[in-house]
């Protein structure tokens, strides 16, 4: 059974068995989608991800509902009283003020919004343009193929950290597009190669060729037959990809390249509580939970997809 | 396995130009000029930067410049940093054996401690001990290494008084622990998280009950039948981890300050200093590159049904 250690391993990059053909017939009933989300609804891990990203969302969303404080109103009176008060639910000292004068608090669920965006923006780009690379070439295959493949392997020789720091440099003004961009820019590759392995696995099936048989147009093969049952690898790894993404946006803003001052996010709060890290390490800490909590819930989110949708790796 | 080598070496060509060519692009295509830079806050002559760039080759066309950079670099011979005319080899030869030393540090330590961990859990996959170490890995995964490394850093600096916050000797290898198991972390995780899924699959495979069938000691079939057809995935993932490992190594060396790759490269990019970023990640390119080569020849070691001809 050694061939298949590959593909059952849980590598982001290697490609995980298709699930050939089982949402195309309407046997049983379920399909593997509905399947999927019947297991999903009964795992713990999926709940305590759900309830936490709903949370994250309704700070992204209405970050007033949270705090009567502003995030930039700076105030720095407080900087001298500036201790968390951890029984002061909701208020704007729960969580003690920064350095200048800041609630921490308040910055702590504004910050939500760059964080979540950046997460959300790049996975869904780097599903499609990966998706749509991967696709192209494990379908046609090929000189294509060969073209496409080398292309992901120049892209997958920069190591992702370095080369989004290397892009976000050349830009002066630097927001939540500007940070996307760069990381969609080196990020793709990651689904690319899971699409295309994906791609070739169906591909083969019998209701490929019996749609090609029948003179199905490429189209239609490609996105009535192919698409749905490809997909189930590449959310796997988006799905587990998003936190990675959020993780890397608050690495690049605490490096000082990713988003800037005016801008809140959790990075950059990082890098300012550095230096009063002896003295009020609570600056610091408490955006890093938050970045860390965030990235735990989608993490937790992909564990929980890709046992749904993935039952061998269980 | 000699055709191999050179077949895989051949195909290395043009993933290693693409690569280079790609950050070279980016360095010297996109906006931010360092020769205007030398200049600071004052107005420069116009023909003075007309010269100097002349005299660098900055004005040549792109396709040109790369060209030189590559016949240099055949040459061992890095470029040079414009501020301070000091050969990129210089600060190479200065910062790599650092970061060389705690890559391999970390690595090390993600092997013996992620693949151990990892076959723990995987022999006893869904007792209580795996979930502790599947909560374990999730919550190294979850904390960024920036997080992990300023939570260290207070923990076992500030507050037990264990360590100095920052590495005072970057050569010291007692020193370059700390940062080490923080650059470590997450392929710490995924390692194990890798070994154990292996493992336990594995452990239902037809051989495995051969070999316990047959009689053989445990520690024969856990260390030979099983171990060594589980590394294969795991090994392909450390093979591409290294050059991230070196990457990743911007943060912990900034965080500890030790005097690496990683820190020269940091300084470089915010001095628009291009010619050491591109040198820096040429070699890291290379490293990576070798090292996705060296996991292809491990397959054969690992699985003897594999060969290369």
């Amino acid at each position: 059974m050694t061939e298949t250690l590959d593909t059952a391993a849980k590598l982001p990059t290697a490609p995980d068995p298709a699930p050939t053909g089982k949402g195309e017939k309407p046997a049983k009933g379920r399909s593997l989608w509905s399947d999927a989300w019947h297991d999903l609804r009964r795992n713990p891990l999926f709940v305590v991800s759900a309830v936490l990203i709903v949370l994250l969302l309704a700070m992204v969303a209405f970050p007033s509902l949270f705090t009567s404080a502003s995030p930039n109103d700076a105030d720095l009176a407080n900087h001298y009283q500036g201790d968390p008060h951890y029984g002061h639910f909701f208020a704007p000292d729960w969580f003690g003020y920064d350095t200048q004068g800041r609630s921490v608090w308040a910055r702590m669920v504004y910050g939500a919004r760059a964080s979540v965006t950046v997460g959300l923006l790049v996975t869904l780009s780097v599903t499609l343009c990966g998706g749509v690379v991967g696709m192209v070439a494990g379908y046609f295959g090929g000189w294509l193929d060969s073209v496409l493949s080398r292309i992901t392997d120049m892209f997958q020789g920069i190591p992702f950290l370095l080369g989004s720091m290397v892009v976000l440099t050349t830009f002066t003004d630097r927001n939540v597009w500007v940070v996307s961009a760069a990381l969609l820019f080196l990020g793709w590759t990651q689904i690319a190669r899971v699409a295309r392995g994906a791609v070739i696995t169906v591909k083969q099936s019998d209701f490929v060729h019996a749609a090609k048989s029948l003179g199905a147009s490429t189209m239609r093969i490609m996105f009535r037959h192919i698409v749905p049952n490809a997909l189930a690898p590449v959310v796997v790894v988006a799905t587990t990809a998003l936190g990675g993404y959020i993780a890397a946006e608050a690495t690049l803003s605490y490096l000082g390249i990713g988003l800037a001052a005016p801008a809140v996010s959790w990075g950059v709060d990082v890098d300012t509580g550095k230096d009063a890290l002896r003295t009020a390490p609570h600056i610091l800490i408490s955006p890093a939970v938050m970045v860390s909590l965030t990235v735990l819930a989608f993490i937790m989110l992909g564990d929980a997809v890709r046992n749904a949708l993935d039952p061998k790796s269980r | 396995m000699g055709r191999y080598v050179a077949r895989r070496l051949l195909q290395m060509i043009p993933v290693f130009i693409g690569s280079t060519l790609l950050i070279f692009c980016m360095m010297y295509a996109l906006p931010g000029d360092p020769v205007r830079a030398l200049y600071g806050e004052k107005a420069p002559d116009p023909a003075q930067i007309a010269a100097i760039k002349h005299q660098l080759g900055l004005d040549l066309p792109l396709w040109h410049q790369y060209w030189n950079y590559l016949t240099g670099l055949f040459q061992g011979d890095f470029g040079t940093q414009i501020a301070s005319q000091r050969p990129v080899f210089d600060v190479i030869e200065q910062a790599f054996p650092v970061t060389i030393r705690l890559t391999l540090f970390a690595f090390v330590f993600t092997v013996v401690a992620g693949i151990l961990l990892g076959l723990v859990s995987g022999l006893r996959a869904d007792k209580a001990l795996d979930r502790i170490v599947l909560v374990f890995t999730l919550l190294l995964i979850s904390v960024p290494s920036f997080v992990l490394g300023f939570l260290f850093q207070y923990l076992f600096a500030f507050q037990l008084g264990w360590v100095t916050p920052t590495v005072q000797n970057s050569r010291d290898l007692g020193q370059l622990l700390l940062p080490a198991i923080v650059l470590a972390a997450l392929s710490l995780a995924y390692v194990t998280r890798l070994t154990r899924t292996s493992v336990a699959e594995n452990l239902r495979a037809d051989y495995i009950r051969t070999a316990i069938a047959k009689g053989l000691p445990r520690r024969r079939v856990v260390g030979v039948h099983l171990l060594r057809n589980s590394l294969i995935p795991v090994v392909t993932f450390l093979g591409t981890d290294i050059g991230s490992l070196m990457a990743g190594a911007v943060v912990t060396e900034g965080i500890f300050n030790v005097h690496g790759v990683g820190n020269a490269i940091f300084e470089a990019l915010n001095r628009r200093e291009g010619s050491t970023v591109v040198g820096i990640a040429t070699l890291i390119v290379i490293v990576y590159l070798v090292a996705s080569l060296l996991v292809d020849l491990l397959y054969a070691v690992l699985d003897p049904r594999i060969r290369y001809d």
